[in-house]
């Protein structure tokens, strides 16, 4: 296991600029999880550490080694993909030791049947080694995929949302696996997702992706509870953070506010200013009301036994919120 | 009655559809049994009218393909015994077999060409396909047109010129001249059938691989070679076939080394005579290797046939 540590990275494809002077650094045994919209630059990411893509400017350092001009073999590196990643004209078996089998690592073959077993043992897959790997139901796919990466012992981990084909099932069963191997292998991971349930259950820390640039990087409280834009605040918490402009509640806002950004914790449902229910959605453990307030549509909890309905009016006011300029960088 | 189903064909629409299928295939093997059957038919039987389907067997055809014979006097024969069953069948018009025929050796010659030309086409076919496929190549859509290109005229078309270059380079009537021919002719194919077939297979199998510790060839050869089998073998067989039937440029430019079985069955007629049972020996022989080819790997060529109307 290694620091990864990326400095100063940019990568454009043709006209698109995928990644914009990224510094980011893995520390040794952190569970690392870029977050972002579709294309704000995850995936590109992964693959520049990989060695599948080449930085057009920066450097990468693997374990304290500048990796930028080696293949992906050499770097060391495992790597989960998205989807297809399994060769489907082997077996389970000849596919968890396809790695073990390289010319870089030459396993023995009873190091390999051993390595093998473990790993089978541990994603619940050693009744179907013998299969063929088109044989296998989506769940069972990606448990191998992972498996494939489980059995090296890389510098680094590197997973491009394995869980996201998943069913809601295995997705938590598989995140309580993942999370027990890192602490187990004490492994280095960096895993690129847009499910903040993944987020902040699983990383040591997590790095928001905006258009190519880390914007802010920290732990998952950290970046849930004092985010440095209304964008990153916008990552995180279901639902979403409520932006507003600023004097609708007759608050004192700090110079230069312009936004005030409301969780549904920010919101105080006991005097204040009115706001109309327009609609009440009953998840079950919690119920989420759609609050019409001056014109703006607000979201937040309430006790999932409430007895509000539609069309009622309450009071609302806002309970230590946060404030962001005029372009979304926080303020307070 | 069983329910109406809109996706499972009723039994009746499956009878109909079995008929049409059992009496057109019927219709298209006529001619191929047909020779099949002259093969093991007296000259004479072999051009009776009304035709006979029901005949006395032999193998008359078969020995005369493969021999040359020469007619002998009464006391040569008389002094000489049938040695075996073939010479007892050429006994019967006053012949002994003096020796084998070209045609083993014409076939022999069809071989090598029409496999190895398929070699060479399926082996640079798949190594450029997969260049066009995978990498960032100049002009990469001109070269693909270009070599797309070589086939938009009939191949006879620049048979002078090649006619005259082969002399020049002593490639006439050569083996090899013959691969390099019917590999330039097949190598558009080669490159536009694999290309499909490897454009279909997703780049992370290979990006896989490459972080799994090998190299881009093993990645390649691992990994993409046995999902392209596939198309491969279809191809082969298209390419195969292509080489194996081929006649125009073997009758221009071979004839005593290198001809193969093509423009030589036809000099058989001349031969002693109108001798259609031999001739339908040879044709028949002559299809055996494609037929047992195809047959080989015919799962194949049906996904090589249907190639792209299916998604995976």
């Amino acid at each position: 296991m290694a620091e990864v540590i990326l400095s100063n990275v940019s990568k454009a494809f043709r006209k698109t600029q995928a990644v914009t002077d990224m510094d980011l650094t893995v520390p040794d045994g952190a569970f690392v999880v870029l977050l972002g919209p579709t294309g704000a630059g995850k995936t590109t990411t992964l693959r520049l550490i990989a060695g599948l893509e080449k930085a057009d400017t920066g450097t990468i350092q693997i374990g304290g080694r500048d990796v930028s001009v080696e293949t992906p073999a050499q770097r060391d590196v495992a790597m989960v993909f998205q989807q297809y990643s399994l060769y489907p004209h082997m077996s389970v078996r000849d596919n968890l030791a396809f790695p073990l089998r390289s010319p870089i690592l030459k396993t023995a073959e009873d190091e390999i049947a051993r390595k093998v077993a473990e790993v089978a043992e541990v994603l619940h897959i050693p009744h179907k080694l013998d299969n063929k790997a088109t044989e296998l139901s989506g769940g069972e796919m990606q448990r191998v995929s992972i498996g494939r990466a489980l059995v090296r012992d890389p510098a680094i981990y590197l997973m491009d949302e394995p869980l996201s084909s998943l069913d809601a099932k295995l997705r938590a069963d598989l995140r309580i696996e993942l999370k027990r191997i890192h602490a187990e292998l004490a492994a280095t991971l960096l895993y690129v997702t847009h499910d903040q349930i993944e987020a902040m259950t699983m990383a040591t820390h997590v790095g928001v992706l905006d258009e190519g640039r880390l914007v802010q990087f920290g732990t998952p409280r950290e970046i849930y509870e004092n985010p440095s834009s209304a964008y990153v605040a916008a990552r995180l918490g279901q639902p979403r953070i409520n932006l507003l402009p600023t004097g609708l509640f007759g608050e004192d806002a700090p110079q230069g506010a312009a936004q005030i950004g409301l969780r549904p914790e920010h919101i105080a449902m006991d005097g204040g200013a009115p706001a109309h229910v327009a609609r009440v959605e009953h998840l079950g453990d919690q119920t989420r009301l759609h609050l019409k307030f001056k014109d703006h549509d607000v979201i937040t909890l309430t006790d999932p036994h409430t007895s509000l309905e539609q069309g009622e009016t309450i009071h609302i006011a806002p309970r230590n919120p946060l404030f962001f300029d005029a372009n979304g960088a926080r303020v307070a | 009655m069983s329910a109406h189903s809109i996706t499972e064909p009723s039994g009746r629409s499956k009878w109909v559809a079995g008929t049409l299928v059992i009496t057109y295939a019927l219709i298209t093997m006529i001619p191929l049994a047909w020779i099949m059957l002259t093969g093991f038919k007296s000259p004479a039987d072999a051009i009776s009218y009304p035709p006979k389907v029901v005949f006395e067997p032999t193998l008359e055809g078969y020995v005369n393909l493969f021999t040359t014979r020469t007619r002998q006097t009464d006391d040569f024969l008389a002094a000489n015994p049938p040695e075996n069953w073939a010479d007892e069948i050429v006994r019967q018009y006053d012949m002994v077999i003096v020796g084998p025929s070209k045609f083993g050796e014409r076939f022999f010659n069809s071989v090598i060409i029409g496999f190895g030309s398929t070699f060479l086409s399926i082996f640079l076919g798949t190594l450029a396909a997969y260049a066009f496929s995978r990498f960032k190549i100049p002009l990469a859509d001109d070269l693909l047109f270009f070599i797309l290109s070589t086939r938009m005229m009939p191949p006879i078309a620049v048979a002078i010129p090649i006619f005259l270059m082969y002399r020049n380079l002593g490639l006439s009537d050569t083996h090899l001249g013959m691969i390099l021919l019917y590999t330039a002719v097949n190598i558009s194919l080669a490159v536009w059938l694999l290309k499909g077939f490897i454009d279909e297979i997703p780049r992370e199998y290979e990006e896989a691989a490459l972080i799994d510790g090998y190299t881009r060839f093993q990645a390649f050869y691992k990994v993409v070679l046995p999902q392209a089998a596939t198309g491969i073998a279809s191809t082969a067989i298209f390419c195969l076939i292509f080489a194996w039937n081929e006649y125009a440029f073997a009758v221009l430019l071979t004839s005593a080394t290198a001809q193969t079985a093509p423009p030589f069955i036809p000099t058989i007629i001349g031969v002693g005579g109108l001798d259609w049972p031999a001739v339908a020996a040879g044709a028949t022989i002559f299809l055996l290797p494609v037929m047992i080819f195809t047959i080989l790997l015919r799962k194949h060529l049906l996904r090589g046939i249907t190639f792209g109307a299916v998604r995976k």
